[in-house]
């Protein structure tokens, strides 16, 4: 028993990991255009059906592949951002935004359905099938890869986000667009990239979702968009940092759960959200606060 | 206003001749869908559209409804025609399960709103896979109708359209009355309409289980037409969005809006459906269409069309023009047709 507790909680970090990297992107995204793009979860799968046909049509490396989904993925974000977001303005910005991004998805999930059908497809490797044995229990390498890949791309957004010039224009426009605009940032740019970037994470996470979850189809999305907003509210929306330590306490709740009943380890891990909600209603790092309108 | 009064007594004319003059069971199955989402777009306006609180979980009660209809039928064993007495308890189940939701959900607001709704929304859906009394991923049938197929449909059409009458009725009512005023302070803000005096939880809360009793009844209604629920499809997450779609297609906030946007895009739907026999089309379609109605005509079907009708009549003459804020304020109920053009304009200038 105890064994499998210790199994549960490191799967929980492990996966947790992988979330934190879906979870980032909508944060960022959140708390630099106000909106929730619910696009995100299907733009996973996405990432992961490029990670799909890159190694199985042209027998790329998984990992090596992520060079190419990432940019290309980072493309889409720009366009989706430039033809749709970009031009919602008004009092019902939120709600019109929900919309064009649930559009959006909605026609990327119709069209990997015409490429793809909608049979389970899985992401294989070597790495993917066998594993490594330690603290008495057997770990597939993929979950130790890909936690690592998880801990360096957060650690680059933070670097991206706190070192860079480019990242202090995007603190300066989360903190207060107008003022951002009056000192010389171009908001909307700031806007397309960061739209870009929390797009362009989502390529790894999507690889890592194909690797690790064991089969996914263009339907996917929805589970997973939840799960992500149930994170990043949870967190504290536009907190990186909280995404990650959100993810992390989540999946961990959810996998130990499961050792006792795999049914209610998903109700568990939404009743969290709501119970952490009603007693703080800002999530766990949420700077401003929620009641704000 | 005895125009708009043709008018309704013509449209309320049509909707009842409807399965009259299209008689097949495969026209009046359009009728059918169409009514009860209009009966479901309504609800949400009730709440969401009036309140500015938009909810993704309407299918909570939807489902609720039917699945209270189906539970019920099958432990109390009741067969036949009798189990349409059923239909309001499977509201008044909904209405229940709104109150702590509505608890919960309502202390914040936008964005985490929105995603609380969707939270619970899953938490049914998952509720309704694992517990065994709601028949788990197999759901309940409904018990056997021995109606003549030729005519199966229309009583369900009646149903539906007199659950459609009584919800648009309510819209009606409700933006007229205090209780609307209220609504749509806090949409225009919260903070101010509770400084105000207006009892915020209280009046939202209220909002929130009336459209949850209507959302559950016609969920009852459903289900006995289709005669099955599973958990995906009595807790669907396109019904929660297809209903916004609707609603911000023909106008949020609006009585005619939710109206008009159920009837063009579920019969549409439906028919796209039986065009195209993989549904992934018909899906693609639908998103597409979604994205230019919200581009190129963000605020709906209804503002949008009184907008060009108003320059069509204009036309030729000055367009009267409120001079100031304070001068539309003078006739600040809208009694007269003057005082009522004053003030709307003075809101859209504000709105922008």
């Amino acid at each position: 028993m105890t064994a499998e507790i210790y199994r549960a909680i490191a799967d929980g970090i492990l996966i947790g990991g992988v979330y934190a990297l879906m979870a980032v992107g909508l944060t960022l995204i959140f708390g630099v255009l106000d909106i929730i793009n619910i696009a995100q979860g299907v733009l996973v799968v996405l990432g992961a059906y490029l990670s799909y046909s890159l190694s199985a049509r042209l027998h790329l490396d998984l990992f090596l592949g992520l060079l190419i989904t990432v940019p290309a993925m980072f493309i889409v974000g720009v366009v989706i951002h430039y033809a749709f977001i970009r031009r919602l303005r008004g009092r019902e910005r939120t709600a019109m935004t929900l919309l064009v991004t649930y559009a959006v998805a909605l026609i990327i999930e119709g069209i990997l359905y015409e490429i793809y059908g909608p049979n389970d497809k899985e992401l294989t490797a070597s790495y993917v099938s066998s594993s490594v044995h330690i603290f008495g229990f057997y770990l597939p390498y993929i979950y130790l890869y890909g936690f690592a890949l998880a801990l360096v791309l957060v650690g680059a957004l933070y670097a991206l986000l706190y070192r860079t010039r480019f990242g202090r224009s995007v603190r300066a426009t989360m903190q207060d667009e107008t003022a951002a605009r009056l000192i010389g940032i171009d908001v909307n740019k700031v806007a397309a990239i960061t739209f870009g970037v929390g797009v362009a994470v989502t390529a790894t996470g999507g690889m890592m979702y194909g690797a690790t979850y064991g089969g996914f189809n263009p339907n996917s999305g929805y589970d997973l968009i939840s799960r992500l907003l149930a994170i990043i509210i949870l967190a504290g929306m536009g907190s990186i940092g909280g995404a990650l330590v959100a993810s992390i306490f989540m999946l961990t709740v959810e996998s130990l759960v499961t050792i006792w009943s795999p049914q209610w380890s998903i109700i568990v891990f939404y009743g969290a959200l709501v119970i952490v909600l009603v007693v703080h209603p800002t999530g766990f790092f949420g700077r401003q606060p929620v009641r704000a309108q | 206003m005895t125009v708009k009064l043709t008018g309704l007594v013509v449209v309320a004319a049509v909707a009842i001749a409807f399965p009259y003059v299209f008689s097949s069971p495969v026209d009046t199955n359009y009728g059918v869908y169409a009514m009860i989402f209009v009966t479901a777009a309504s609800a949400w306006n009730i709440f969401s559209g009036f309140s500015g609180y938009i909810s993704l979980g309407q299918a909570v009660f939807f489902g609720s409804g039917a699945y209270t209809v189906g539970i019920a039928a099958r432990d109390w064993h009741m067969k036949g025609d009798g189990i349409f007495v059923l239909l309001p308890l499977g509201a008044v189940v909904a209405t229940a399960i709104a109150i702590p939701f509505g608890l919960v959900a309502l202390r914040v607001r936008r964005h985490t709103f929105i995603v609380i709704t969707i939270a619970v929304f899953f938490i049914f859906q998952l509720m309704a896979y694992d517990f065994s009394f709601t028949g788990g991923t197999i759901g309940l049938p409904a018990p056997f109708l021995s109606w003549p197929l030729a005519t199966f449909n229309n009583p369900f059409y009646f149903m539906a359209l007199g659950a459609a009458a009584v919800t648009i009725t309510l819209a009606w009512l409700i933006k007229r009355s205090r209780f609307g005023l209220q609504l749509r302070a806090i949409k225009d803000d919260e903070d101010r309409a509770l400084g105000l005096g207006v009892r915020t939880m209280r009046v939202k809360l209220s909002a929130f289980m009336l459209s949850a009793f209507i959302t559950g009844f016609i969920g009852g209604v459903w289900f006995l037409y289709i005669t099955q629920v599973l958990p995906s499809s009595g807790f669907d997450p396109l019904f929660d969005l297809t209903i916004v779609l609707m609603a911000f297609l023909g106008g949020v906030g609006t009585i005619a809006g939710p109206v008009i946007g159920a009837l063009l895009i579920e019969p549409g739907r439906l028919w796209l459906n039986t065009q195209f026999t993989n549904g992934y089309l018909s899906e693609i379609l639908l998103g597409a269409l979604f994205l230019l109605i919200v581009l190129f005509m963000p605020r709906g079907i209804v503002p949008t069309g009184g907008e060009w009708i108003k320059k069509i009549r204009s036309r030729g003459r000055p367009a009267i023009e409120p001079k100031g804020r304070g001068d539309a304020w003078t006739d600040e109920r809208g009694t007269s047709e003057e005082g009522r053009r004053r003030l709307e304009a003075a809101r859209r200038r504000e709105s922008g």
